[in-house]
């Protein structure tokens, strides 16, 4: 049985789905190129038009655009995947991943779309003393865009080998270069104008190619969940354990522990994570803004809904070892769901769902990649580059830099864009062995470490000081990414990154239950340990108007 | 002025931040009504300086329009000639009893949905690692306590994003707008 569904997984890179997969892609790619021409037409080259595509998209358009931002292929194959393999186990990443969208709604979108104008560093700097803060908060988001980056272009490696049959290390090397390639010509023609058209284009295609394949399996079990779960357990080889939890994060309490911090990780991340941050700025206003969120909310949480019922599909049609015998990680399970729900190998119908199927996770990839290049290069050049270059003069607000400013600004984050491109592509070329879930993991740990801390204490600490800043955001990142090199990930297993070796001290593979902790930690110390500035209540009032009010919004 | 970064003065009204509002309070004719009923004519009477304090709380019809004070500068600034500073102004409207009901208002939402997401959140995750016993108790068919639960995430989530969305629609929106009209008027539309 193993083998004859292997043999079907095999034969899922048949000609016929290899020509219609990438015939559909390229109708994708050349819509994508379209909007990016059309967008770029209008380029006044202002700092407004690059970084948050003039302000003026709808809520709804930005709800559709967060969503596509959001819902990485990650989600799309990798939690359906996780999900046919451990069962109820991999329904954490679904339902962590939705959650913190609250904490988004409620604390932070619609206060940082009136405190900041492009990122992040935006809305802390305006606190503090510009130049140390807006260092820190630069260099901990473009590692975190870095991390998210090379996790989606390993991801678009390893599924153009197993998509498109191509399994030799050409096939994988050419693909990462050509989606890196694609993204920064996105980015720096179309700026963030084109990149949010290719957002809203993509979560189309991926909430109805999803809406598809959800209606399908639900047909089959006879639009009926509780066979549909009956069936998925019986399939398992697991019974009724498959859908409680312990199958993947059972056992020793270093796993459960692993379940904990990546629970943790998964929830405070999203509000850190800055290609969403620089969402908000797309919008007029905070109520735009907030009524984006809302939008994708409602978005997000569908799909998340539908990636259970695809991922119980997976287990119930396919079987989980058969699920495991084509991809170990279960990337495929969902590309061999469609094929197997259009009729199967040899049928036209399930030709055609396989090559949409693909065609929808190229697309995802490659617009999640361009909104995070667009956001880090966004960081390179409004934070690192500003201040690093005028910061000793515009140290705590001088006089107005003229217009020249901005417009070379924004010429040195498109020279950013192609330098994260370059960054990116060497480094998942590097790491292409690594497991994409992982890296998207770490990448939200980094994040709900270095950049959550900070962010809310800035908003809601009236007393928070410049070192408290700083030391929050180098508190939780150099924790994170310490504990991570000594991880099991890297060494001292047989899975880890260099096998050979043992520097391994840390036991959880995900660093955030200790590392979270630790920038909110820091960021008290070096508040409580440093002197008020003298005009900090002045400064603290003008953050909770302007938040709470927009007043001076830019 | 101290705070001027990086644009010129003009240029947020190129922008319209204020794009989407005539849409606020659309969905709700009730409340809205009430409100452009009762704004301008309080405006119109003029500031009620005195009484901030006793406007600050508002009444049994708390549904109903925004808090009524409107944030004055100190006396001594209205006889001085010149502007006044941002700090000043800032930290004027900060006391002022209008932002003071706005904050209120918007933290006694957000604090305690917050609290309770995060904790039914982490109660979720928490007793899949403790009690997994418990979690995999069957209830009804082949759905048990963890999977219950799971779903039960997704309906807090839309139920409480329903809730935080209408409470700032109907109790913050339009009171934060008017605040935020009055402060941009006292920074002589200066913004930083």
């Amino acid at each position: 049985m193993t083998g004859s569904l292997s043999a079907l997984a095999a034969s899922a890179a048949t000609d016929d789905h290899q020509i219609l997969t990438l015939v559909l892609f390229s109708v994708f790619v050349a819509a994508t190129l379209a909007v990016t021409a059309w967008a770029g037409r209008r380029r006044h080259g202002s700092a407004e038009e690059f970084y948050a595509g003039g302000r003026l998209f709808s809520p709804l358009e930005n709800g559709f655009a967060i969503a596509g931002d959001y819902m990485s292929a990650a989600s799309f194959l990798g939690i359906s995947g996780l999900i046919a393999l451990f069962g109820y186990d991999g329904l954490l990443y679904s339902v962590g991943f939705l959650v913190a969208w609250l904490l988004v709604l409620f604390l932070v979108a619609e206060l940082v779309r009136n405190c900041g104008r492009f990122t992040l560093a935006d809305v802390v700097a305006a606190r503090m003393r510009r130049r140390p803060v807006r260092i820190a908060a630069g260099v901990s988001s473009v590692t975190v865009s870095v991390l998210y980056l090379v996790a989606q272009m390993v991801g678009a490696g390893s599924l153009v080998a197993l998509l498109l049959g191509g399994t030799g290390q050409a096939a994988r090397t050419w693909t990462v270069v050509g989606v890196g390639a694609l993204m920064v010509f996105y980015v720096i023609c179309g700026g963030m104008r084109a990149t949010t058209w290719i957002q809203i284009i993509k979560a189309v295609l991926l909430m109805g190619g999803a809406i598809a394949l959800t209606v399908l399996v639900l047909l089959r079990f006879h639009a009926d969940p509780g066979t549909l779960l009956t069936a998925a357990a019986q399939r398992s080889g697991h019974g009724a354990d498959f859908l409680a939890p312990g199958l993947k994060y059972g056992g020793s309490w270093t796993a459960r522990l692993d379940f904990l911090s990546l629970g943790l990780a998964l929830v405070l991340g999203t509000a850190g994570l800055p290609h969403i941050l620089s969402r908000f700025y797309t919008v007029p206003t905070a109520r735009a803004a907030r009524r984006s969120v809302v939008w994708s909310i409602g978005l997000i949480g569908g799909f998340y809904l539908m990636t259970i019922v695809l991922g119980f599909g997976a287990a119930a049609v396919l079987g989980t070892d058969a699920v495991r015998a084509a991809n170990p990680a279960g990337n495929t399970a969902v590309p061999l769901l469609a094929l197997d729900l259009g009729g199967g190998p040899d049928s036209t119908g399930g030709t055609i769902l396989f090559a949409v199927v693909a065609a929808v996770a190229f697309a995802t990839i490659l617009a999640v990649v361009a909104g995070i290049t667009l956001a880090s290069s966004a960081s390179v050049a409004h934070d690192l580059y500003g201040a690093l270059r005028r910061g000793g003069r515009a140290e705590r607000g001088a006089a107005s830099p003229e217009r020249g400013a901005a417009s070379r600004e924004v010429a040195v984050a498109r020279i950013a864009a192609a330098c994260v491109g370059a960054v990116a592509i060497g480094l998942a070329l590097l790491a292409q062995d690594l497991n994409v879930a992982f890296l998207v993991g770490l990448a939200f740990a980094v994040a709900a470490s270095a950049n959550l801390p900070v962010l809310l204490y800035a908003l809601f600490w009236r007393r928070f000081t410049t070192r408290g800043a700083v030391w929050s955001v180098y508190g939780g990142l150099l924790p994170a990414l310490v504990l991570v090199v000594l991880s099991p990930i890297v060494s001292g297993s047989s899975a880890a990154i260099f096998p050979g070796l043992d520097f391994q001290l840390f036991p959880l593979e995900n660093p955030g239950l200790v590392s979270i902790p630790l920038g909110f930690l820091f960021g008290w110390l070096g508040t409580v340990t440093s002197a008020e500035a003298p005009d900090a209540a002045a400064r603290h009032a003008e953050t909770e108007v302007r938040a709470l009010t927009g007043a001076g919004a830019a | 002025m101290e705070k001027h970064d990086g644009r010129p003065a003009g240029a947020v009204r190129l922008d319209a931040p204020w794009y989407d509002t005539p849409a606020s309070g659309r969905g709700d004719q009730g409340a809205a009504g009430q409100e452009d009923g009762g704004v301008p004519a309080q405006r119109a009477a003029g500031r009620p300086d005195a009484d901030d304090t006793e406007h600050g709380t508002v009444g049994a019809a708390a549904e109903d329009g925004p808090d009524l004070s409107w944030p004055t500068l100190p006396a001594q600034r209205a006889d001085a000639p010149g502007e006044p500073t941002h700090a000043d102004v800032y930290l004027t409207v900060q006391r002022s009893a209008a932002f003071q009901e706005v904050r209120r208002r918007y933290r006694s939402f957000v604090v305690p949905a917050t609290a309770l997401f995060l904790t039914w959140y982490l109660a979720y995750v928490i007793a899949a690692v403790t009690a997994p016993g418990l979690m995999a108790r069957q209830v009804m068919g082949p759905l048990n306590v963890a999977m219950l639960a799971g779903l039960g995430q997704f309906v807090t989530t839309f139920v409480l994003t329903w809730a935080y969305a209408r409470h700032a629609r109907l109790r913050r929106d339009r009171a934060a707008l008017d605040l935020r009209w009055e402060t941009q008027e006292m920074t002589g539309g200066n913004i930083r």
